[in-house]
Order: C-alpha cells, then sequence, then structure tokens
C-alpha cells in the first residue's frame, strides 16, 4: 500500500481493474503500422508485424536502432494513430483511434504548456475533467511535491531547466492517476546525470503507484537500468527479436549500475543491438 | 516553380480573366472598373505617347533620394543607438511606437515648411523610411555573434579593420533588410504624398485623372505603377532571400 | 535567480524611464529652437501649438469630426481584426492554401494601397464606407499573416497532448491552440490597430469631407500651421498611448512564452 497522499491509480475503489501482478494489462497481436506512399515515395512498412504482452504492474522498456518504429509502436499503443492490421487491447477491451480512459503518455519533445503556470500545467487534465477544485489543488500540490517541483508551482516553464519540464510534463500524466503509463525517450534530450537521477524519480513513480509503464528509449543502460523486461527491437521493419529479463528487485535505483549483472544484461543487449544499428546506420546514412 | 507558385499564377489568371469577364458583361458598374484588357491598352498608349515618361521619372528620382537620405541617416543612427546602450534604452519605447504614429499626418506640415515642391515629398518619405532603416541596422549589429568580435581580436585585428573585415559582412543580411523596407516605405510616402497635394508626379497623374473621370489613363497608370513597385519589391526580396539563407543558422 | 534579477530591476526601470523623459523634453526643445529658427508663420512653437489644441478638444465641430474619424477607425478596426484572424487561421490550418497566397499578402502589404484608393472610391462612393474599406485594407494584412503564422508554428506536441490528456476537438481549440497563438496573434491586432489609423487617415486626407484627415488637409490648405500641429499633436499622443498599451500587453501575454 502507498503511503497516504500519494497517486495510488490501481488501489483506487470503483474501479473495475482488479489488478494483481501476472494479469494482463496490454496485449498487442499481429500490429503492423505502412506509412502510405506519397508521390515517388513508395509505401513505408515501420512496424511489424508484432505481439506483445505486459503484465499488470510490470516495467517494460523498449530499445532499438534509430527509426526501427519505437515512437510508431507507441502511438499504436497509446491510440494516436491505428495500426494498419492486428490489434491493441488495453486491459481487455480494444484500442482504436482514441487515447484510453487510464492511460498517460510523456513525450520525447518538451510539451509543457508554456502560456501556463507549473500548476496549471499539472491541473489542466483534472480541469478539463470536471473535477472539483478543492480535490484538484489536493492532488497538483501532491504532484508537483512528489515531483520536486513545489518551489516552482508559481513559476513558468520557461524559468524552468529541460530536466524540470519533463518532469513538470510527467506530473501533469501522474495527476490523472494513469494506470499505463507511456513513456516516449522522455529523457533524450537531457545529460548522462540528469537522466540518472531521473531513471530513480521513473522508479519510485512505478512503485508507488503500481501503474504499468512501458519505456521507450534509444539508451541501452538506461533500459537495463529500469525495466523488469527489455524488448530489442530490429532494424526497421521493427519487430522484437530478443527479449531480455532483467531480474531486478522491485525496491532499486540508480545504483545497479554498479553490479556486475548490469553489464551482463547491457552486453546481452547490445550483442542483439549491434548488427541491427549497422543496417540502420547503412539505410539512412 | 513550385506547385504553390502554378496554383498562384492560376488563381491570378482566373482573377484577371474573371474580371474581364465581369466587366465586358457589365455585371461591374464600367463607370467603376474597366476591363484588364483595356487597363492593359492604356497603360500602352500612355508609355508609348511619352505623356508621362517626365512624372514617372520625376516621382521615381523623388523615391531615390528619400531612400538615398534614408539610407544613410538610418544607418548612422542605427549605429549610434548601437554605440550608446543608454541612449538606446531610453529611445526604446520611443522607437517601439514609432509606426503606430500615422507619421504622414506631417506632410501637411512639410508643405508649409518647404511650399509646394519636391521636397515635402522627399521629407516624407524620409520620416517613413528612416526609422526601418535604423532599426535594422541596429538589429543587425546585436546579432553579431560574439565568438566573431573575440576572433578578430585574436587574429589582432584593429577596430577599423574589424568593422569592415567582420562586422559589417556579418551583419549586411540585416542592413540589406532595413534597406529593402526603406525602398518600399520611400514608395509609399511618396506616391501617397503626391496623391494628396502635389502638382506632378505619378501619383498626383492618377488622382488628376480620377477627378477627370479619366478611367482608361488612371486605370492604366495604376497598372503602371503597381508593376514597377511589385517588380521592385519582388526583385529586392528574392535578393534578400539570398542574402539570409547564405549566413543561415546565424 | 529570479528574486536577483527581480531586486536589480526597478532601479534600472527607473533611470530608463528618466532617460526617455529626458529625451521627449530634449526633442520639444529641439522643436522650440526650429521654431525660432523658421519663424512662427511656418512652425508655431510647442506651447502655441497646445494652446491650439486645448481651443480644438472645446470645440463641436472639431468633436464632430473626431467622432467621424473614430467611427470610421472603429469599424475598420473590427473588420481588420475579425476578418484578418478567420482568414489567418484558414491559411494557417490548410499548409497549401497558405503557401499560395501568403506572398500575394506580402506584395499587397509592400505596395502604395493609396493607388487602389480610387478603385475603393468609384466602388464605394465617397461615404464612411470608403474609408472603412481603405483602413481595412491597410490593416487586414498584418493580422493575416501573423495568425497564419501562429496557426502553423503551434507544436505538433502539444496537439498530441490534448489528444493524450481526452481532450475534445472543441476543448482543444480554446485550451490549447487559442492560448498557443493568443500572443503572435495579438501582436497582428497591434500592427493592424496602428495601420488601419493610418490608412483611415491617409484616406480622409486624400477625398472626404469630414474627419480628422480633412482638417488636416483643409488647414495645409488655408495656410493654418498652428492647427496642423496641433492635430498632429493629438494623434501622435493617442497613437504613442494606445501602442504603449499594446505593447505592454503584448509582452505580459509573451512573458510566460
Amino acid at each position: 500500500m502507498a503511503p497516504p497522499g500519494l497517486p495510488r491509480p490501481v488501489a483506487e475503489p470503483g474501479t473495475a481493474v482488479t489488478g494483481g501482478p501476472g494479469q494482463c494489462a496490454v496485449r498487442l497481436a499481429g500490429v503492423t503500422r505502412i506509412y502510405p506512399g506519397a508521390g515517388l515515395h513508395p509505401p513505408v512498412q515501420a512496424l511489424g508485424p508484432l505481439d506483445l504482452e505486459l503484465r499488470q504492474g510490470e516495467f517494460f522498456a523498449v530499445v532499438g536502432p534509430s527509426g526501427c518504429g519505437k515512437s510508431t509502436l507507441l502511438d499504436v499503443l497509446a491510440g494516436l494513430s491505428r495500426p494498419t492490421s492486428g490489434t491493441v487491447e488495453f486491459e481487455g477491451r480494444p484500442v482504436t483511434d482514441r487515447v484510453p480512459e487510464g492511460v498517460g503518455v510523456v513525450f520525447q519533445e518538451d510539451a509543457s504548456f508554456h502560456w501556463l503556470t507549473v500548476r496549471d500545467n499539472a491541473a489542466f487534465g483534472l480541469r478539463r475533467q470536471g473535477v472539483p477544485e478543492r480535490e484538484i489543488a489536493e492532488r497538483v500540490d501532491h504532484a508537483i511535491a512528489f515531483m520536486g517541483l513545489k518551489a516552482f508551482a508559481t513559476a513558468y516553464p520557461a524559468q524552468l531547466s529541460g530536466g524540470m519540464r519533463q518532469r513538470l510534463c510527467i506530473a501533469r500524466t501522474l495527476v490523472l492517476r494513469p494506470r499505463l503509463l507511456l513513456l516516449d525517450e522522455p529523457f533524450g534530450a537531457l545529460d548522462q546525470q540528469t537522466r540518472l537521477l531521473m531513471g530513480d524519480e521513473v522508479l519510485r513513480l512505478w512503485r508507488e503507484t503500481g501503474a504499468t509503464v512501458l519505456l521507450i528509449t534509444h539508451a541501452l543502460d538506461e533500459a537495463a537500468m529500469l525495466a523488469d523486461r527489455v524488448g530489442v527491437m530490429s532494424a526497421r521493419p521493427g519487430r522484437f527479436i530478443d527479449v531480455v529479463t532483467t531480474g531486478w528487485p522491485r525496491e532499486r535505483d540508480s545504483t545497479i549500475v554498479a553490479r556486475p549483472e548490469f553489464g551482463q544484461v547491457t552486453a546481452r543487449l547490445w550483442s542483439n543491438l549491434r548488427a541491427e544499428s549497422m543496417k540502420a546506420m547503412s539505410t539512412t546514412a | 516553380m513550385t506547385r504553390a507558385g502554378w496554383i498562384r499564377l492560376g488563381v491570378v489568371v482566373l482573377c484577371i480573366a474573371a474580371l474581364e469577364i465581369a466587366c465586358r458583361l457589365r455585371w461591374i458598374d464600367p463607370v467603376a472598373v474597366i476591363p484588364p484588357s483595356r487597363m492593359a491598352a492604356g497603360a500602352w498608349s500612355l508609355l508609348a505617347s511619352g505623356e508621362y515618361t517626365r512624372d514617372i521619372l520625376l516621382t521615381l528620382e523623388n523615391v531615390a533620394m528619400a531612400f538615398g537620405i534614408a539610407l544613410a541617416l538610418g544607418f548612422a543612427g542605427g549605429v549610434l543607438l548601437h554605440r550608446m546602450p543608454r541612449l538606446r534604452r531610453a529611445a526604446d519605447p520611443l522607437l517601439a511606437s514609432y509606426y503606430a504614429v500615422p507619421t504622414f499626418i506631417f506632410y501637411p506640415l512639410f508643405i508649409v515648411l518647404f511650399g509646394l515642391n519636391r521636397w515635402p515629398l522627399v521629407a516624407i518619405g524620409v520620416t517613413f523610411a528612416v526609422v526601418a532603416m535604423a532599426l535594422n541596422t541596429l538589429n543587425g549589429f546585436e546579432r553579431v555573434p560574439a565568438a566573431l568580435h573575440q576572433t578578430a581580436r585574436v587574429m589582432g585585428l584593429s577596430p577599423l579593420q574589424e568593422t569592415f573585415l567582420v562586422t559589417l559582412p556579418a551583419c549586411a543580411p540585416y542592413i540589406f533588410t532595413g534597406a529593402k523596407l526603406a525602398v518600399v516605405y520611400a514608395f509609399i510616402a511618396v506616391i501617397a504624398g503626391e496623391f494628396v497635394l502635389a502638382g506632378s508626379g505619378f501619383g498626383f497623374k492618377i488622382a488628376f485623372a480620377y477627378n477627370n473621370f479619366d478611367n482608361p489613363t488612371m486605370y492604366g497608370l495604376m497598372a503602371l505603377l503597381l508593376l514597377v513597385v511589385g517588380f521592385v519589391n519582388w526583385g529586392l526580396t528574392a535578393w534578400e532571400r539570398r542574402l539570409h539563407e547564405r549566413s543561415a543558422g546565424r | 535567480m529570479t528574486a536577483n534579477v527581480l531586486s536589480a530591476s526597478p532601479s534600472a526601470a527607473w533611470r530608463a524611464h528618466m532617460d526617455t523623459a529626458l529625451l521627449v523634453a530634449a526633442l520639444v526643445g529641439a522643436w522650440q529652437l526650429l521654431h525660432f529658427a523658421v519663424g512662427g508663420d511656418a512652425l508655431p512653437s510647442p506651447l502655441a501649438a497646445s494652446r491650439r489644441l486645448v481651443h480644438l478638444l472645446a470645440d463641436p465641430d472639431f468633436a464632430a469630426n473626431a467622432a467621424e474619424t473614430a467611427r470610421a477607425f472603429g469599424y475598420a478596426l473590427l473588420i481588420s481584426w475579425i476578418g484578418g484572424l478567420g482568414l489567418g487561421v484558414l491559411l494557417g490550418a490548410h499548409r497549401l492554401t497558405g503557401d499560395v497566397f501568403e506572398p500575394m499578402l506580402v506584395t499587397l502589404y509592400a505596395i502604395p494601397k493609396i493607388t487602389l484608393y480610387p478603385v475603393i472610391l468609384l466602388l464605394f462612393g465617397l461615404g464612411i464606407s470608403a474609408k472603412i474599406a481603405f483602413g481595412a485594407l491597410h490593416g487586414i494584412i498584418p493580422v493575416v499573416l501573423f495568425t497564419m503564422t501562429a496557426v502553423r508554428n503551434i507544436h505538433p506536441v502539444h496537439l498530441k497532448s490534448a489528444r493524450a490528456l481526452h481532450l475534445t476537438p472543441a476543448a482543444t481549440a480554446l485550451h490549447v491552440i487559442l492560448p498557443a497563438t493568443l500572443p503572435e496573434v495579438f501582436s497582428g491586432f497591434r500592427i493592424g490597430f496602428a495601420l488601419t489609423l493610418l490608412g483611415t487617415l491617409i484616406g480622409e486626407m486624400f477625398a472626404s469631407q469630414r474627419g480628422i484627415g480633412y482638417l488636416l488637409v483643409h488647414a495645409m490648405q488655408n495656410n493654418e500651421p498652428e492647427i496642423i500641429v496641433a492635430l498632429a499633436l493629438l494623434l501622435v499622443a493617442f497613437a504613442t498611448i494606445a501602442s504603449s498599451l499594446l505593447l505592454a500587453l503584448d509582452r505580459r501575454l509573451r512573458h510566460a512564452a
């Protein structure tokens, strides 16, 4: 049980989800995504066919060479774009071209609304849902405190560093208590030290909310450090060529990078990925 | 040409054709608007007759004079503002609202001051153009990256050498933008002045033809003037784009 | 970090205000000197012009002319802002349409539009509608161009976020697109304001029987420089104050960006 005051999506009373470990949160079956050709450009198969099952409360990372369709996978999963074929299910219900209730997305680019303060940014989604102001204040206070933004509640995003803005975007998603959190390279633009610390934040958030997390990244060490399982994608059209189980305990943080097993996991990821990355380089260069 | 370019050409041709048909079929009052073909014929005949050559040249001369003065004064003003940050901060609110003031209201005053000759026209042209030139010059100087000045120092250039070999070439695209605006503004002000009150010139002749219900002359002159100004503007814009592309990323 | 900047700024801002006041005083001084140099018949002194302006403001005939100009300007401004906003959104939302029309608008912006005024007079007649049309013709172009750029420059990730936050299209327009484009659109409004005023006045100066522009030309023909300068003073004051207010609002809208 999470300490009082922290967002607890799974334990929320009255929701239909009976979540427990082992239950399936997300299921992708035979998913492909083909971008239609235009003029002289032939159609491009970006993804699949691809199968994937995420267990309730699992932390799953996806790594792959650049341009392999990682972000396409996330868009399809989030309901931001439709798969060309195959099916996507979230908690047993099909995902079409709407983002299902209970799914939160944090994007790679800074998506904070520059015309709103930190507090109003975080409250944005709740206000649109018509949640009472008192409850909004409570949930927003907790979320921005949780993400270490309490001192900047009245600041505008322009006054924040890149890492803080990304934390703000996470807070904005967090207040909605997502049961599935999709992270699309959220730390891609940050420096290495900040990334490690942000990794700790995400682990803490994952543990305390009990949400299922899918993290898209191009950083092997990030995937190896954060995830329960890491899916390795091939060069375009992206499909899983290996799924590595890390075997980390649920209580963990960035200090595991010092463990010898960490090196083994990263090495296995890279041995899978090296040939694919070279393929990707030669087709894009 | 790009797809948008072809469509644009098509739109223009279609509009002219539609106007031609609407005028010929008298959907539009022929006293108000004449068909484009007659406008073109009017323009050609007044060029051929040579009757208006003197006025056209006079206007171009006035524009050139206003432009030249605005260029020199504006450049000097821009450099001055750049060199004197305190003056610049003090002038900032005034410069920011300069183009909010309809400066053209000074034209009657210039006529009272200079008399009814070319100088009120040149003066109003300068008044319109000079601040755009100064602001763009200032902007150009401010955008020269500090690294360029440091490079000049490292290479041991004298201040004069630095100005001519580094600073001016680096801010040339912005100064050119100022010059382009100065041409455009000088045209707008001089023509407007000739319309309101003058004894000769392109604008005066259009106003004169309007007052005498001489539609072929009025539309002919109008078409000629818009062609000249449009062409000058198009050429300057294309040149400007090339300058800015060359210094892209700055 | 913000606290330091704030604590340093008031005195610096105060000094800049003082400097601006000094500069304005110097300009008035230069005007006075010029008055001495060319004589009162050509250029009245600042004092004489201000006195004349006070007289004018009390004159009912002047009030009627000012009201005429204000009416024409008001309608033209409304057309510029609303029409410009609508057209700008249209051209911004559809890339190809924007690409087709943008260079045409830029050209229209650069040509001396007074040339087209006779056509407008022939179409609308010598009344207030011609003035409104001419003012709007000046003001609408910057509003269209700024709005178009604003709509085109909306960050795609903001639209994606709106979907990820389960917003309806209407809520997206109201809570994401509108605030994202507002600062840029407002800059267009500000410039549109200035150009509409210029257009309306030039229209009145060329062919009109009423309005401030007409008074200016009338004073010129009767060789009354005092009235010209008094009117110029009034318009400069009006335009500067209005522009400063709009600029302050503009900066407030942008401070967050």
